[in-house]
C-alpha cells in the first residue's frame, strides 16, 4: 500500500493536448474514483499511472518514488481492464498465477497465493476452467483475482463493470467495495457512471475535457458542487437548471424564465440583476401554496418514488416525490424549491455563486 | 358445414400417396438440396481422384486402354532409384522450404503488426510475390539463375568476389538451393499475411495486461502471442506443406527436374512419366504414392488443432 501523487500532469497526442495539468493527491488506502463523460481523459490518466502511456509533463509518484520513467512491471501496480483481458489459453489458476510465474516464484508459492486469492473471491471451484467457460461476473472476479494475487501497492480499475448487466453491476459494486474495505489497498477506479462513483468512492475526482472540475467526498460533491458541470453530472435524475437574473430588493429572489419568481436564501454580494443559473435537485421541490406555478407533463412512478416532469415558466424541470401525489398530465401545481438547498451558478463561467 | 368437411377430409387422408408423403419428408427434401453440391464434389473431386488411383493399378498408356495389373506399378517404383530420389527431393524441398517460410513469414507478420509509417502500403507490397503468376516468377528466377547471364554472378564478379559464373541451375546442390529459394520467395506472403490476420485478432489489452504482469517483449511473444496463434499456425502450415509438397509449376519452369534429377519432385516425375513418356499407369502410381504423405500432414495438423481445449465452446466440463 502506498500513496499516489499526480502533479500537474499533461498529456498530448501529437499537437493535441488531452490532459491540461491534472493534480490529484491520493492518500494511502484511499478508494479514489475518476469520473467524467467519455473523452474527458480519465482513462488516459489511469493508463499513465499504469505506465501504458508516456507522461508528457508533470510527475506521478507512487509512494516516495517518481515513476515517470519506471517500467510498468516495476511500478508494483495491478490493473483490472474493462474487457478483463484474461488470457484465453490459460486456466483461471494460470491466469492468476501468471505474474508470479514471470517473477520466477516457486510452484508452491504460486499455488498458495492463487488459493488465497481464490478464497477471497470464492473462485475455488473454477480454478481449472478456461475463461470461455465462465460467466461475465466470474470473469470479472478472475480479473480481480489476478490483481489480488500480486499484492500490489495500488489497484487500478478501468471501467470494470461496464460489460456486466445492470443487476450484476450492482452486486459487483458492493463486492469491490467490500474487497477494498478488507484489503485496504490504495485503489484508483475509472468510470463514467456517477452512481458507481458515488457509491464506491472515498474521494471522487470529476474530470471534464482534460481538467479536474472538482475533488471531494461523494456527499461534498453532491451538496456543494463547485460549478454547473459537477452539479449536472453528479446526481440522478440530474439537477434542474433555470436561467435568469438575481433580484435584490429587500429580499433576494431569482427571476427565472418568463418572470417566474424563485426563492433564494441569500444573494451573492453586488448581484442585483446579475445573470445566473438557478440549480435545484429534483428531490428538493415541495408542493406549497407559495411555490412557482408549474404544469405537469409526464408522471413516472417507480414505486419507491415518483418522478414528475413539469414546466416552470416554459422550461421543463423534474421533481421527485416520495409521497404518492395524485398527479395527471396537464394538472397545475405549485412547486417550491427549498431555498436553503438551491445552488446558484454564474451564467458565463458556471462557477458556484452562493456559499 | 362440418358434416361436409369431415367426409371430404377422409378420402384425402387415404389418398395420401407416397409422393405427397415424400414431399413433406425432411430427409427426402434435404437429400435433393444436397444433390447439386454432391454432384459437384463427385464429378470434380472424387471422380478424378478415383480415376487416378485406378489408373495406378493398370498399365494404361496414352492411346491404349490399360489392363488391371494389380500392384505391379508400385513394385516397379519400389526398385526405381529415381523414384526414391524424387521422394527424397520432395521431402527435402518441403521440409526446408516450409520451415524457412514459417520463420520468415512469422517474422514479417510480427514486423507488419507493429505501428509504422506506410503500414497499409507495406502490407500490400508483401503480397506481390503471391499475386505474380507462378510461371512468370519462375521465368524471372530462371533468368536470375542463368548460367551465363545471371545477375547474381555478374554482381559478384564485379565486386571481385568470384572469378567465374556460378552454375546455379547446372550444379545439383545449387539447383536445389535455387528452387527452394524461389519457392520460399513465393510462399512467404501467404504465410505472413495469414499470420498477420491471426495476430490482429489478439486483443491489445492482453499484451498490456501481460506487460503489467511483468512480461518482457520475448515473454509477451512466448506466453501470449505464440499460444494464441497456434491454431492459425496449424492451418497455415498445413496448407503451406500441402502446396509445397505438390509443387509442380516452379520446378517445371525452372529446371524440369534437372540436373540429373536433382530437383525432380514426385509431382514433376509423375508428369514426366505419365504425360511426356506416356506411361499413364506408372505416373498415376507416383502421384498416388503422394497420398499417404499428404494424409500424414493433414493428420498432424488435425490432431494439433484438436488439443486446444481453451478454444472450444462454453461447455462446463
Amino acid at each position: 500500500m502506498s500513496s499516489v501523487q499526480i502533479r500537474d500532469v499533461r498529456k498530448s497526442f501529437g499537437n493535441f493536448e488531452v490532459l491540461h495539468g491534472v493534480t490529484v493527491p491520493i492518500e494511502d488506502g484511499q478508494f479514489v474514483v475518476l469520473v467524467g463523460p467519455s473523452g474527458c481523459g480519465k482513462s488516459t490518466l489511469l493508463r499513465m499511472l499504469a505506465g501504458l502511456e508516456n507522461i508528457t509533463s508533470g510527475t506521478i509518484s507512487i509512494g516516495d518514488r517518481v515513476v515517470n520513467n519506471v517500467q510498468p512491471k516495476e511500478r508494483d501496480i495491478a490493473m483490472v481492464f474493462q474487457n478483463y483481458a484474461l488470457y484465453p489459453h490459460m486456466t483461471v489458476a494460470d491466469n492468476m498465477g501468471f505474474s508470479l510465474k514471470l517473477r520466477n516464484a516457486g510452484a508452491d508459492e504460486i499455488n498458495k497465493r492463487v488459493k488465497r486469492a481464490a478464497e477471497i473471491l470464492a473462485l475455488g471451484p473454477l480454478l481449472d476452467r478456461y475463461p470461455r467457460q465462465l460467466s461475465g461476473g466470474q470473469r470479472q472476479r478472475v480479473a480481480m483475482g489476478r490483481a489480488i494475487v500480486r499484492d500490489p501497492q495500488v489497484f487500478l480499475f478501468d471501467e470494470p463493470l461496464s460489460n456486466l448487466d445492470a443487476k450484476l453491476r450492482v452486486a459487483m459494486r458492493t463486492e469491490i467495495k467490500e474487497l477494498h474495505q478488507r484489503l485496504k489497498t490504495t485503489t484508483v477506479y475509472v468510470t463514467h457512471d456517477q452512481i458507481e462513483a458515488m457509491t464506491m468512492a472515498d474521494k471522487i475526482v470529476v474530470m471534464h475535457d482534460g481538467i479536474v472540475e472538482q475533488m471531494g467526498t461523494p456527499l461534498e460533491l453532491y451538496d456543494k458542487p463547485d460549478n454547473q458541470f459537477v452539479a449536472g453530472f453528479i446526481g440522478s435524475p440530474a439537477m434542474n437548471f433555470l436561467k435568469g437574473h438575481v433580484r435584490v430588493n429587500g429580499v433576494a429572489t431569482f427571476e427565472g424564465p418568463n418572470g417566474v419568481k424563485l426563492p433564494l436564501k441569500t444573494a451573492p454580494a453586488a448581484s442585483d440583476g446579475r445573470p445566473a443559473v438557478y440549480g435545484v435537485r429534483p428531490e428538493h421541490f415541495t408542493i406549497a401554496d407559495d411555490g412557482a406555478e408549474a404544469e405537469i407533463v409526464v408522471v413516472e412512478p417507480t414505486g419507491s418514488e415518483t418522478q414528475v416532469f413539469a414546466k416552470i415558466g416554459g422550461e421543463q424541470v423534474v421533481a421527485v416525490f416520495r409521497e404518492r401525489h395524485q398527479f395527471n398530465p396537464g394538472d397545475k401545481v405549485r412547486l417550491k424549491p427549498d431555498p436553503s438547498l438551491v445552488h446558484l451558478f454564474d451564467d458565463a463561467t458556471g462557477k458556484r455563486l452562493n456559499a | 358445414m362440418a358434416d361436409v368437411a369431415i367426409p371430404r377430409a377422409k378420402p384425402q387422408m387415404s389418398e395420401d400417396n407416397v409422393w405427397t408423403r415424400l414431399k413433406h419428408n425432411r430427409n427426402w427434401l434435404g437429400f435433393w438440396f444436397m444433390v447439386p453440391a454432391m454432384a459437384f464434389l463427385i464429378f470434380f473431386l472424387a471422380y478424378p481422384l478415383g480415376l487416378g488411383i485406378w489408373l495406378s493399378f493398370t498399365d494404361t498408356r496414352i492411346g491404349r486402354v490399360g489392363q488391371f495389373v494389380g500392384t505391379e506399378n508400385y513394385e516397379w517404383l519400389w526398385d526405381d532409384s529415381i523414384f526414391w530420389l524424387s521422394v527424397f527431393n520432395t521431402l527435402l524441398y518441403t521440409t526446408v522450404a516450409s520451415a524457412i517460410k514459417f520463420a520468415v513469414g512469422l517474422y514479417l507478420a510480427l514486423l507488419l503488426n507493429e505501428n509504422m509509417p506506410f503500414k497499409a502500403m507495406l502490407r500490400a507490397m508483401v503480397l506481390i510475390p503471391f499475386i505474380v503468376p507462378t510461371v512468370l516468377s519462375a521465368l524471372a528466377f530462371w533468368w536470375i539463375f542463368d548460367s551465363q547471364f545471371s545477375i547474381i554472378s555478374w554482381s559478384l564478379k564485379h565486386l571481385g568476389l568470384i572469378n567465374q559464373n556460378i552454375n546455379f541451375l547446372g550444379d545439383t546442390t545449387w539447383a536445389r538451393i535455387c528452387v527452394i529459394f524461389a519457392n520460399i520467395w513465393r510462399g512467404v506472403p501467404f504465410v505472413a499475411i495469414t499470420l498477420l490476420a491471426g495476430l490482429q485478432t489478439v486483443s491489445p489489452s492482453l499484451y498490456e495486461a501481460a506487460t503489467l504482469d511483468g512480461a518482457t517483449r520475448w515473454q509477451n511473444f512466448r506466453f501470449i502471442t505464440y499460444p494464441l496463434l497456434t491454431p492459425i499456425i496449424a492451418v497455415v502450415m498445413t496448407f503451406s506443406v500441402l502446396f509445397t509438397f505438390t509443387d509442380f509449376q516452379l520446378i517445371w519452369a525452372m529446371t524440369r527436374g534437372g540436373p540429373v534429377n536433382a530437383t525432380h519432385l514426385m509431382a514433376t516425375l509423375s508428369y514426366q512419366r505419365a504425360i511426356i513418356a506416356g506411361q499413364l499407369g506408372e505416373g498415376a502410381a507416383i502421384s498416388s504414392a503422394m497420398i499417404p504423405f499428404l494424409l500424414a500432414a493433414i493428420m498432424v495438423s488435425w490432431f494439433g488443432l484438436q488439443r486446444r481445449k481453451w478454444q472450444q465452446g462454453e461447455n462446463n466440463d
